[in-house]
């Protein structure tokens, strides 16, 4: 395997380590996404995978370590908004949406443009194209739940509505949650499908439970354990790993 | 499907009856207390007049505790603050209105200044004889420390119950400063005796007249900016920040310079309020600061239903008559009662009473639907 | 006022002190010139006495003293005694009749003050040593030239060490303000001076610094900078005291809180009130106790413990039982409601006792003071941080060493697991509630000793406990114990700067500053788990 560079990666992570209380939850790690990937990250409980996504999106700082982004950008520098700004989105494990507002205003609020409070009161905010609302809630298959509150949707349809959101911000990398916890093997598979398709446009970092999910998206998969990488590769050639047996799948 | 026009939003059909309400005390509570005879049932005495003057400068400032806590779920404890700032803001100006007429006739200095021994007005007593200067006073005090204070918090964080405990310790720093008699604002007993606004005596029944309209209008419009401010785009963020705050700064929000807007806005709406309420009220003091009066504010708008704007006026207008009607019946029961309130309220009316309603409304809709499109079905078949 | 004090009961002590010596009589020369009638003859007779060693010289001061010495028409001075009897004030023998139209000896101010020097002086001799302490103090302060012979004798005889040297200081006192002392006499008494390091002997100090010759204003003035360091030391020290006694009422305030809301996360707003319940469980107590049990005054704060325990943990359980626990997590909501219990039993409260001040006595152990080093420490203040400790620590034990505290600490950090573990949760939240409301209550028993007690003294502490937590850390015990500490010395420091409102409004500042550095307070937890 060869070592990335940085440039030519919309994510890079060099020997990134955090501590919280003693407990190392994050150990040297070192992670690199190129434009238009796809990744998979999996791992046991603990492994560190959400505490990875905190760090990429400024929400945890790390003790040590570099994290860039499209090769030039200090993230560690940057707090959540303007990392949003430049283009990460973000889904979280469980699926938080604006539940008092309807599907088209989580859209509407999710859409690139001008983040001001003052565009928000008098300017541009307000004059949203509802078309691009339209477009992105029939990718994401809620075009008939347009008006009802996010609040009364079911469990798979906030987890699409919040990929939607993603959509609609127009991030150049998307990381996703357990996207397909809690979901129908029908809405997982529909869910696949949806990620793949995204990801022609888009770089996505994945990080899921489910290898039958993992497999159907058939990208390159990142094992994470106490905090570091263990192996990478394909899903067969990570499943037939024999640490990887050991401390994950072999349980 | 077009967007409607926000103006349009904006005056939904219980804003309608507010506006509406409010727009018929102006005219006929003047008219009442002028032209009907005394006798008359539906006179309105004077003394009446400057309450319920009273009653709806607290409605705005319940208007503006609801902005922030209803729509952005700050549960500021010191609004109060920013009430009696935009109070002590007027009172001066009021105190200097009183020129030599003071009971130790000095020419400029207040009584009490003279009773201290002082020998000239302090540097931030100047220009407060000039009334413009004291209304843009009004606003830029409360505002200034809702703007620093907002900044600091915000910017780092702190929110839920941390946010209102330390609001709580800034309001009630800021009573025992002004109960400081060095403070220059009159210690204990605050500011007092006025004798004129505008050239008119405060006392006189065309002042108090005059004093109560620009409640009613000032509330209104209050009413109108928070109105704006929540049917915008900006208030379905506050919206959003209110319910998944980290989801919002995660989609590029910078969430700190929106709660600082509405912070500041809303801080400057209870300056009005306190304003307002000072010559109706013929004094400010220090004990307008203590935490017990901004967290019976919140009440106001729990009672009203939070996140409704006409709600938390209506709060306030009833939870103040059932106070001054209690207080003067049965003294004893009023903290009783509104310790029941407060319970009764969290418990079993979490929306408030206007919340309540507009969701057996909304159920109501809902069923009717549900019925029509059965029936459609049905037809159909 | 606390000076007169103690001389009045020095000269009470001296009354039942036996004169020790019989020597040579210019008694009979002394009242010649206080019969006299001349006030400054009387002067001259009163320190003649003072000095004769005469064993009736005290019978004779004291009538003096109390306008019983008296002049006959037949010159011979006289002293009244109980029931209009009189005897003759050189010999004391009773007299049979009353002498021919006895005068009272006038006094004036210079006079009284001569006299009660000369009754000072005399009993430093008396046996009981608490007397002759007091008598040397009163010397010290009188500094009457007079008493020096006296004085003298008595260094020479005195074993005490503590009182000698206090004898030491007064006889200092005396010489350097004597202007027949020569310089080397007043240098060494400069030097005693300096080691006594008071506010009074600062001042004698000065005094000698302003108008002795050069030797001995450059001793003054070496000793004053000495003693003037220690003087700041000591009141550093005294600050330090203050301090720990002002925090530990605030850890005692704030403990009970540090578990509802720092361990379990309830905004208990009531918290306050709980406080004040202890404190009128304390008046009930002392009522019951005086009425029925007078004897066992002294009992009342240790049995008030208890039951303030108990009555507040139970107001605790029906508030947890009736209304907290509808509201679990809605922070704010709680809030809310619990501010509207505080209001209720503040006024339940009001109605049964009255609004005004109810008086709590404090028992005869928390009363007095005594002397350390130079620092004052009364009884009470040093109960109340000894018990505020008490407290935390048994609360640190019951949390760290009791099966009810593991269940406590396991619900907080993982409620369902502990639930599937067969832990009653709701169990657990309403004991742990009523120990935290309990524990304010144990508070109301020490605040009943120094705060007021009325209705709204729980309102007084409420804003400073929620400071105390948040400073510490929320949720970690120790952190709230530094936070009290820290913040009741910060405030006794800033005190004498800034004044004591101020100095608070100062603190307040501060940590409002603070809590936007640290939002989760000095100790704070950090990780996911507390963001969740």
């Amino acid at each position: 395997m060869t070592s990335p560079t940085l440039t030519n990666t919309v994510l890079y992570l060099d020997g990134v380590s955090v501590t919280f209380d003693g407990f190392r939850a994050i150990n040297k790690l070192s992670l690199a996404i190129a434009p238009g990937e796809m990744r998979a990250i999996i791992g046991p409980n603990g492994a560190g995978k959400t505490t990875m996504m905190d760090i990429i999106t400024g929400k945890t700082r790390p003790d040590e370590g570099e994290v860039f982004f499209g090769g030039m950008i200090d993230l560690t520098m940057l707090d959540e908004a303007e990392i949003a700004a430049l283009g990460i989105g973000r889904k979280f494990q469980k699926p938080t949406v604006f539940e008092s507002h309807t599907v088209a205003d989580n859209i509407r609020l999710a859409l690139a443009g001008a983040r001001s409070p003052f565009s928000a009161l008098f300017g541009a905010r307000n004059r949203i194209a509802e078309e691009r609302i339209d477009a992105i809630l029939s990718t994401v298959r809620l075009t008939e739940h347009r008006t009802r509150l996010a609040a009364d949707l079911s469990h798979g349809q906030k987890q699409w509505l919040e990929i939607g959101m993603l959509l609609a911000q127009d991030p150049k990398l998307l990381l996703v949650d357990e996207p397909v916890a809690g979901m129908t093997d029908a809405e997982t598979a529909e869910t696949a499908h949806l990620l793949k398709e995204i990801a022609h446009e888009h770089s996505v970092v994945v990080v899921e439970h489910d290898m039958a999910f993992v497999r159907d998206l058939g990208c390159k998969v990142t094992v994470l354990h106490e905090g570091s990488v263990l192996a990478e590769g394909s899903i067969d050639a990570v499943s037939a790993n024999e640490r990887v047996i050991e401390v994950y799948l072999g349980r | 499907m077009t967007r409607r026009p926000i103006l349009l939003a904006m005056l939904d059909g219980k804003g309608a009856i507010f506006l509406g309400v409010l727009a018929a005390l102006a005219v006929l509570v003047p008219l009442s207390n002028l032209f009907l005879p005394e006798t008359s049932p539906l006179h309105v005495p004077t003394y009446a007049v400057s309450l319920l003057g009273k009653y709806l400068s607290y409605a705005l400032l319940a208007l503006a505790l609801d902005l922030v806590w209803g729509y952005c779920g700050i549960l500021s404890l010191g609004h109060g603050a920013f009430f009696a700032l935009g109070g002590y803001a007027m009172g001066m100006y009021l105190m200097r209105q009183i020129g030599p007429r003071g009971v130790y006739g000095h020419p400029v200095l207040p009584d009490f200044m003279v009773f201290l021994n002082w020998q000239e007005l302090p540097w931030y007593w100047s220009g407060f004889d000039i009334f413009p200067f004291a209304a843009l006073m009004v606003l830029a005090v409360p505002g200034l420390l809702a703007l620093v204070f907002g900044w600091l918090a915000f910017r780092s964080r702190v929110t839920g119950v941390y946010l209102s405990i330390i609001t709580q310790a800034m309001t009630f720093a800021l009573m025992l400063a002004f109960f400081r008699n060095d403070m220059g604002l009159g210690g204990n007993n605050g500011l007092t005796d006025f004798k004129d606004i505008l050239g008119f005596s405060v006392q006189a029944q065309g002042t108090r007249l005059a004093l109560f309209v620009a409640t009613v209008i000032a509330l209104a419009l209050g009413y109108g900016v928070a109105r704006y401010m929540v049917t915008s785009t900006y208030g379905k963020v506050l919206i959003a920040i209110r319910d998944a705050e980290s989801r919002t700064r995660f989609l590029g929000y910078r969430v700190e310079h929106y709660k600082l807007v509405a912070f500041t806005v809303s801080a400057m709406m209870a300056g009005v309020a306190g304003a307002l309420y000072v010559p109706q009220v013929g004094i400010i003091n220090p004990s307008e600061f203590s935490p017990a009066n901004s967290i019976e504010a919140v009440v106001w708008v729990a009672v009203g239903g939070r996140g409704t704007l006409v709600g938390a006026a209506l709060g306030a207008v009833v939870v103040n008559m059932a106070k001054s009607w209690l207080t003067g019946a049965l003294p004893e029961l009023w903290l009783f009662a509104l310790g029941a309130l407060f319970i009764v309220v969290t418990l079993y009316l979490p929306k408030g009473i206007v919340g309540t309603l507009a969701e057996r409304r909304e159920k109501r809709k809902a069923t009717a639907t549900a019925k029509t499109a059965g029936i459609a079905a049905e037809a159909a078949e | 006022m606390s000076r007169l004090l103690c001389l009045i009961l020095a000269l009470a002590c001296g009354l039942f002190a036996a004169p020790v010596c019989a020597a040579p009589a210019d008694t009979g020369d002394a009242l010649l010139l206080i019969a006299s009638g001349r006030f400054p003859d009387i002067e001259k007779g009163v320190a003649l006495l003072a000095r004769s060693g005469d064993a009736r010289t005290q019978a004779i001061i004291e009538a003096l003293r109390d306008g019983r010495l008296a002049v006959a028409a037949d010159k011979r001075v006289v002293i009244e005694g109980a029931n209009g009897s009189w005897s003759e004030a050189a010999t004391g023998e009773a007299l049979a009749e009353a002498p021919p139209s006895p005068k009272a000896v006038r006094l004036n101010n210079r006079i009284r003050r001569a006299v009660e020097a000369a009754l000072g002086a005399l009993t430093l001799m008396a046996p009981d040593a608490a007397a002759r302490r007091q008598a040397a103090e009163a010397v010290f302060r009188s500094r009457d030239a007079t008493a020096l012979a006296t004085l003298d004798e008595a260094i020479a005889r005195e074993e005490v060490a503590g009182i000698r040297r206090l004898m030491g200081e007064a006889r200092a006192a005396i010489l350097l303000g004597d202007a027949g002392a020569s310089d080397l006499q007043k240098i060494e008494a400069v030097d005693i001076l300096a080691t006594r390091a008071d506010q009074d002997a600062l001042a004698l100090l000065r005094a000698a610094a302003a108008q002795g010759s050069p030797t001995v204003r450059e001793a003054a003035e070496g000793a004053i900078t000495a003693v003037e360091r220690r003087l700041a030391v000591l009141s550093m020290l005294q600050n330090v005291w203050y301090g720990l006694s002002l925090g530990s009422v605030l850890l005692l305030a704030a403990i009970g809180l540090a578990i509802t809301f720092g361990v379990m996360g309830i905004i208990n707003m009531a918290h306050g009130e709980m406080v004040m319940i202890g404190a009128y469980t304390t008046f009930v107590i002392q009522e019951l106790a005086r009425t029925h049990a007078p004897g066992l005054f002294d009992w009342t704060l240790p049995l008030a413990i208890p039951m303030a325990f108990l009555v507040a943990a139970l107001v605790g359980v029906a508030i947890e039982r009736g209304i907290i626990r509808h509201l679990y997590g809605r922070p704010l909501e709680t809030l809310l409601a619990t501010w509207g219990v505080s209001l209720i039993l503040q006024q339940t409260v009001r109605s049964l006792f009255g609004p005004t001040n109810r008086e709590v006595g404090a028992p005869s152990y928390m009363a007095g003071a005594f002397d350390l080093g130079g620092l004052t420490i009364t009884y009470g203040r040093l109960w109340i941080i000894v018990f505020s400790f008490a407290v935390f620590s048994a609360l640190i034990v019951a949390l760290k060493a009791t099966s009810f505290g593991l269940k406590i600490r396991a619900v907080t950090q993982n409620r369902r697991m502990a639930a599937s573990m067969g832990i009653r949760t709701s169990w657990v939240d309403t004991m742990a509630f009523a120990l935290g409301s309990g524990i304010a209550g144990v508070a109301g028993v020490a605040l009943s000793q120094i705060d007021n007690v009325s209705p709204n003294l729980g309102q007084s502490y409420i804003v400073d406990s929620f400071m105390v937590v948040v400073f510490g850390g929320v949720g970690n015990l120790w952190g709230t114990l530094v936070s009290a500490l820290t913040l009741g010395i910060a405030n006794k420091f800033l005190e004498p700067f800034a004044g004591a409102v101020l100095g608070k409004i100062l603190l307040l500042v501060f940590l409002i500053l603070f809590i936007q550095k640290r939002p989760r307070g000095l100790f704070a937890l950090r990780g996911r788990a507390v963001e969740a």
